[in-house]
């Protein structure tokens, strides 16, 4: 087994998800403590994969490998493992590092399998303690962190959350690019294209001021509370994953790695304890306030107001105020 | 169809959790309940039994407290359960969770195997992946739709940013359950009466040893997340509450 440390980058329909370049960062950051250089591999049917390779290449880092084949160019959990597990016994990386993507999800704890190793799914930090690689992930939903460690030599692999690594701190450099024909087995699933439904009504992305509802909202007809307080206040309503399961709300207005990725002017969440899942969507909020009456959710850890208490009753009164305020 | 529902105890969403004297799990006299993502997967295969027919079989590996979670399942309809019962299985790594099912049920012939999307304690998300490639069958993961086709079945995955996708799939499969997939039912008296005569397979952990190997992913130790922000905490009655936030809203966000 080889000392290094290999990135598989996503990329969809011919576009580099633009996260690969944080788990990048976060293999440069690595790389620095262990010593153990770091290449990348990005896969897919031809095409548009050799001009991906050469953007890939604009790092610091050893090499790029353009792993290509026809039956790559679509996504399957099939195709993909078998040409990553064929180039992975040949490159023998001792550290495989992945975005945690919904693709990664699907496919990565399967290619770890497959060479008898395991995948520490959606690590936010990593580190290399004694001699020893150390993966930071949430548990609990995100109440606690937990360090992880990998048993015998390798090779480990790791997915990064999204924001756990900076893009833009990627080192820039020049990598040689080296183009790797892969071989793929049977695949078994059929994926159609990719499509979007019914295109959303609702651009969170844009609103300046959202209020946001998790289950501490308790019934569908206390949304009504909460929208009042998005309309004094000129913003717009969204929430938490499962208010939209429970179809209180449109799922257009779910906040979250499933839902919309928003970085308002504020973010009021009212009684979202904080689940990575709603986090991830919204962290980039420049100014979050959090009402929840559990002082230990975890959406306090990002909260830059916190106020501990019942919903149910400062949002009326904050309503009444703020529109006395606006008057 | 038949169809297997792996289900996992895990602590209630709001139950005050504590770190146990080493750090290395929770202190576990706390309140459990089933793991919510694993709910939308039993739904969803009554749901498919109900259209379909066949049987719902329903999983789990833990303590004896986590067959709660299966008694549960057999009253909203499920027709019979597997307990691998122990407490260690409660620090298995998805890999050995994955193992443990895949040989305590190799006598059984499912067409479909449900999990949950993830846990919500550890959240890897990976045992439905990994009991697929142990079986050798084929998966696809954050499943929002499942219907027959020409003797496999047709689904729709999430994927992210509002898009999704048709996949055409082989029978045996495994799929991982996307939550509000579905409309939850609650289990009916009559269904809690029944439950108590439907079988409860029991499988002692001797039973699927040699099938298991030693975790590979190991926590090393559990803390309370370091704070990345400054956080001002504000208290008191809510017209207190409610004066200082405008204040904020007025003078510090400047949105009002």
């Amino acid at each position: 087994m080889a000392d290094t440390i290999l990135v598989i980058a996503e990329q969809r329909e011919g576009k580099l998800n633009r996260v690969s370049f944080e788990t990048i960062a976060g293999a440069q950051a690595l790389s620095k403590q262990t010593g153990w250089p770091v290449e990348i591999a990005v896969a897919g049917g031809g095409g548009n994969i050799p001009s991906l390779a050469s953007e890939l290449a604009k790092t610091a880092v050893a090499k790029v490998y353009a792993i290509q084949d026809d039956a790559l160019a679509q996504y399957t959990p099939d195709g993909f493992v078998s040409a990553l597990k064929t180039f992975l016994e040949a490159n023998k990386p001792r550290l495989v590092l992945l975005p945690h993507t919904y693709q990664v999800r699907d496919f990565a704890p399967k290619l770890a399998a497959s060479l008898g190793a395991v995948l520490v799914s959606d690590a936010i930090a990593a580190k290399f303690e004694n001699g020893k690689l150390l993966f930071t992930r949430q548990v609990f939903q995100g109440k606690f962190s937990a360090d992880i460690s990998l048993a015998g030599d390798g090779p480990y692999f790791a997915s990064f959350q999204t924001g756990a690594y900076r893009g833009d701190q990627v080192e820039p450099g020049t990598a040689p690019v080296e183009t790797v024909t892969a071989s793929t087995g049977e695949i078994r699933t059929k994926p159609e294209a990719p499509f979007q439904e019914a295109k959303q009504a609702v651009d969170l992305s844009q609103a300046e001021i959202i209020v946001s509802v998790g289950r501490g909202i308790k019934e569908q007809k206390n949304i009504e509370m909460a929208q009042a307080l998005a309309d004094a206040l000129g913003g717009e309503l969204a929430a938490s994953r499962p208010i939209c399961d429970a179809g209180w709300l449109p799922m257009e207005r779910q906040v979250g790695s499933s839902g919309q990725t928003v970085s308002p002017k504020l973010y009021l969440a009212l009684g979202i304890s904080g689940a990575i899942q709603h986090i991830v969507g919204m962290k980039g909020s420049k100014n979050i306030i959090a009402i929840n009456k559990d002082a230990e959710a975890p959406i306090f850890e990002i909260a830059d107001v916190a106020v501990v208490g019942n919903l149910f009753d400062i949002v009326p009164v904050l309503t009444e105020e703020i529109k006395k305020a606006k008057a | 169809m038949k169809i297997l529902v792996c289900m996992k105890q895990v602590p209630q969403k709001d139950a005050p959790l504590k770190l146990n004297e080493g750090a290395t799990w929770v202190r576990e006299d706390v309140g459990y309940e089933v793991n919510e993502p694993d709910a939308y997967a039993l739904e969803e295969a009554l749901r498919q039994k109900e259209k379909n027919g066949g049987e719902v079989v329903v999983i789990t590996a833990g303590p004896a407290r986590s067959q709660q979670v299966l008694r549960e399942a057999l009253a909203k309809g499920a027709d019979r359960a597997i307990h691998l019962e122990d407490d260690r299985f409660v620090t298995f790594d998805a890999f050995n969770v994955a193992r443990a099912f895949a040989e305590a049920i190799k006598e059984e012939s499912f067409d479909l195997i449900f999990t949950g999307l993830q846990s919500d304690d550890l959240g890897y998300a990976q045992t439905g992946v990994l009991l697929a490639e142990l079986l050798g069958w084929a998966h696809a993961t954050i499943i929002m739709h499942i219907e027959s086709k020409d003797g496999g079945i047709r689904v729709k995955r999430e994927l992210e940013s509002g898009f999704f996708q048709y996949v055409d799939m082989p029978l045996p499969s495994v799929l991982t359950i996307q939550s509000g997939i579905n409309k939850l039912r609650y289990a009916t008296l009559i269904g809690i009466k029944q439950a108590k005569n439907k079988p409860m397979r029991k499988v002692s952990f001797d039973e699927v040893a040699a099938a298991l190997k030693p975790n590979q992913l190991n926590i090393e130790r559990l803390y309370i997340p370091k704070k990345t922000k400054q956080t001002e905490v504000i208290q008191g009655s809510p017209q207190e509450v409610a004066k200082r936030l405008v204040a904020k809203l007025r003078d510090e966000v400047r949105v009002l």
